[in-house]
């Protein structure tokens, strides 16, 4: 759908996903990396264990898609070249600290002078602004400052640290909506802007019902393990249940909502012999949850954590499809590839990597269109592997491009 | 169909949407904040699941005073339609051919039963651009099985990688945490399908499962899993790339710092902050590998200085030495966050039943066209009337009618 634009990327891991996603949506994404490549090809893990910068698989994943060229923005001639391609694009998008682009003149006021239609996107682990901007980040930092890590964990032990990295996928996505409602202005105006993007915020930006809680109530809701806190005056509902051969989660859930899933699931442990009278006489549809008891959830909890554990996971996920029991087992990784679901959807992609002498199965696609193909197509680009396409196509000769890499400019 | 025009980048838009639960709604906010006419249907026969969610004002359950659900619908508008009666499916039908989008996130099957299905609208506007973003996909093996967020986190793999080794894997504490993913695919996706109408003069089907949008949040460890067969190990608050690399107690009730060390200078710099510089120089400690594999005696040292001070201190003298370190904040921290303040996450709002109530406000800045708060979220119906008679033109007469029929209930 994005065919007819161009995305400088200028990322590193704070921000890849911004540019996967318009890759995705068709957008021709060229990554620049600063010659010798980004550091951020040193993230672990790699393929078949080996450290090497083109063996990156955190690389590959949020780079896809993406054409690939070097360039050192700090060297005069360098900021001269990547001034030349502001000129070819729709938007910029980068991660650096946040005055780094403007010391170099390629803050916004600096691109748009160049450009009067360009978007602009800096993605920063605090914002441009205000009194955390110049603080360091890491994953678990900013998940801390967003209230996600303080709820998550044991009830009586420390907040737990999801241990892949999201803020900066949080910050990745919000910077593809920004600059795609920047560009939809663009084109009824001409005019591009800036879209200033904080980690901290767009992992704060969905807290479930905490913050409303807190405002009404006075009430932190605090870690509650296996449990889901807030939902009731007293009590807690156990969501992490074991089974035979590993966890599944299950919520129950009161009024309309959950009194499909709950009856279904009652109705099959009573065929199979694991319902109690409690449950079967149950009204789901007038089940409250905000006024359940300790009493009731525990009539309820007991015979369906029987259920479970006497069940596989897979035996569960089957019966729950056709009943439509609002089930979810744990999947292994190796359970997401085998799934039917995403198998029968198409949703793994092969994707040839030459070098590598194989091809990798990736996630293919975030939305199916029945338009335009907005999946997965081809690998990250290696180190400066589109400089000669895309240098040429801005008027450098070939000599020039030699004598750039000899100056270590690409 | 003449709309009361918001100022903002889609002023002049409009979109119907069948929204469910959170995605619904997230997904609606980002266009709504921007000016657009978001029309959200709804029915007191069978309320949103969030108007019956905890908290709610005063404690008492109350569709039109639920924090949850007001918290996440500002600026949207409420129509209010019984769709069992086909007066209301002929207003749904009016409303999504006149429309820019159609936007609905309910269990696949339901717009098909009411005559709003993708084959169906094209008939009777041919560039209709329809998102469905469902649970597992609007069409594929799962299509019927009812998805909550909760229930996504695990299905998706994420509690693989939150807990202690050996104990049993945990959910996102922040629960239903996947319903902010997709809202965000879904939304880059919508401008660009009206991009490509305006350009080429076509429609389109947008399909996104949610489950689907949630692996793009872990697509590496699905690589290395390729790449190795290896599954991942719950690592607790360790980092295979820093150490020290944790949360630390700090004085009071519950109060925590993170702190993530990932080379040596970080390390000097926490050891003089420490008051300990001798550590700095200790060969257990000096390398990243010696300190990984002390890392347990280490964190016990970190541990025992953090207790003695506030997490605010330790914020504060970490970050001034350059070493990444962060209060662990509360929903309370949250909200009186002075970074997230003045970028205007919050925005409070006077609502008719709520009172003065803090909804939800932005999640990035644009500097020519910000976001705004328009309106508090809606009571159940509240622009019935409003969209019927001032948006369709529909008669007085004709709405009273419907209205004693049941259609608007």
């Amino acid at each position: 759908m994005l065919s007819h634009c161009r995305v400088l990327d200028l990322t590193d891991d704070k921000g890849f996903l911004c540019g996967k996603t318009l890759a995705d949506l068709g957008a021709d994404v060229i990554k620049i990396e600063r010659p010798g490549g980004d550091p951020s090809r040193k993230i672990g893990g790699f393929w078949k264990d080996i450290p090497d910068p083109e063996k990156s698989l955190y690389w590959f994943a949020y780079n896809s898609n993406k054409r690939g060229i070097t360039l050192n923005i700090e060297s005069a001639e360098g900021l001269e070249i990547f001034k030349k391609l502001v000129k070819t694009a729709d938007f910029v998008i980068e991660s650096f600290p946040p005055d780094y682009m403007d010391k170099l003149g390629l803050g916004y006021s600096g691109l748009s002078e160049i450009n009067k239609g360009i978007i602009m996107a800096s993605i920063t682990p605090f914002g441009r602004e205000g009194p955390y901007r110049d603080y360091k980040d890491s994953d678990i930092v900013v998940m801390g400052m967003s209230g996600t890590l303080y709820q998550t964990g044991e009830s009586d032990g420390p907040p737990v640290h999801i241990s892949m990295p999201q803020a900066c996928l949080h910050a990745g996505a919000d910077a593809a909506v920004g600059v795609m409602i920047a560009y939809h202005y663009r084109e009824m105006t001409g005019e591009g802007q800036h879209v200033d993007v904080s980690m901290q915020q767009s992992a704060a930006w969905f807290q479930a019902n905490a913050i409303p809680t807190w405002e009404l109530n006075r009430k932190n809701l605090k870690r509650a393990g296996a449990f889901r806190a807030g939902m009731s005056k007293d009590v807690g509902q156990r969501q992490v249940w074991p089974c035979r051969d590993g966890y599944v989660f299950f919520n129950v859930i009161g009024g309309r909502t959950g009194a499909k899933s709950l009856s279904a699931l009652v109705e099959w442990m009573e065929a199979d012999g694991g319902a109690t009278d409690f449950l079967s006489n149950m009204d789901w549809d007038n089940f409250d949850m905000f006024t359940v008891t300790k009493e009731e959830m525990d009539k309820i909890s007991g015979p369906v954590g029987e259920f479970f554990r006497s069940h596989t996971s897979k035996e569960l996920l089957g019966g729950a499809v056709p009943r439509g029991v609002s089930i979810g087992p744990l999947s292994s990784m190796g359970d997401l590839l085998n799934d039917e679901c995403l198998r029968e959807r198409h949703f793994w992609k092969e994707i040839e990597h030459p070098e590598l002498g194989t091809s990798i199965t990736y996630p293919g696609e975030f939305v199916k269109s029945s338009e335009v193909d907005c999946s997965t197509r081809f690998r990250a680009p290696l180190i400066g592997e589109h400089n000669e396409e895309v240098y040429t196509e801005i008027g450098l000769s070939k000599q020039d491009l030699i004598k750039l890499k000899q100056s270590g400019i690409i | 169909m003449e709309m009361n025009k918001r100022e903002g980048v889609f002023s002049g838009l409009t979109i119907l949407a069948f929204c469910w639960a959170v995605v619904g709604p997230l997904t609606m906010k980002f266009f709504a904040d921007h000016g657009a006419t978001v029309i959200r249907v709804e029915t007191s026969k069978r309320p949103c699941t969030m108007r019956s969610s905890a908290p709610y004002k005063d404690n008492v359950p109350n569709y039109n005073k639920g924090g949850y659900f007001n918290y996440y619908n500002s600026n949207i508008l409420s129509l209010s339609l019984n769709m069992q009666l086909p007066e209301a499916r002929e207003i749904a039908k009016r409303l999504a051919v006149e429309c820019d989008v159609f936007m609905e996130n309910y269990t696949p099957g339901n717009m098909e039963k009411w005559g709003l299905g993708y084959e169906e609208l094209k008939k009777l506007r041919t560039d209709i651009i329809m998102m469905r973003q469902s649970g597992y996909g609007s069409w594929g093996p799962y299509k019927n099985l009812p998805a909550f967020g909760m229930v996504l986190v695990p299905i998706a793999g994420l509690p693989n990688f939150i807990g202690w080794p050996g104990k049993e894997p945990l959910p996102v504490g922040v629960s239903a945490y996947t319903d902010c993913i997709s809202p965000r695919f879904a939304t880059a996706t919508l401008i660009a399908a009206l991009d490509y109408r305006r350009k080429t003069g076509k429609g389109q089907l947008l399909d996104l499962s949610q489950f689907e949008t949630a692996l793009y949040f872990l697509s590496p460890a699905i690589l290395e899993h390729v790449s190795s067969g290896r599954e991942p190990e719950r690592i607790g608050n360790s980092s295979p790339d820093a150490a020290p690399h944790g949360v630390y107690p700090c004085q009071g009730d519950d109060r925590w710092c993170t702190i993530a060390v990932s080379d040596d200078e970080e390390w000097v710099n926490l050891c003089r902050e420490m008051g300990r510089p001798e550590y700095a120089e200790d060969q257990r400690y000096k390398t990243f590998i010696n300190r990984k594999k002390n890392e347990d005696e280490l964190n016990g040292i970190i541990g025992a200085w953090t207790s003695q001070l506030a997490a605010e201190d330790v914020m504060e003298r970490l970050q001034a030495v350059g070493v990444p370190a962060g209060v662990v904040k509360s929903a309370a921290d949250v909200f009186d966050d002075p970074q997230l303040n003045k970028r205007n996450i919050y925005w409070p709002m006077e609502h008719s039943e709520m009172g003065m109530f803090t909804h939800l406000g932005q999640s990035f800045q644009l500097s020519k066209t910000p976001s705004k708060a328009y309106s508090p979220s809606p009571l159940l119906g509240e622009h019935t009337e409003y969209i019927c008679t001032e948006l369709l033109g529909m008669p007085d007469e004709e709405f009273i009618d419907l209205m004693q029929k049941g259609v608007f209930e």
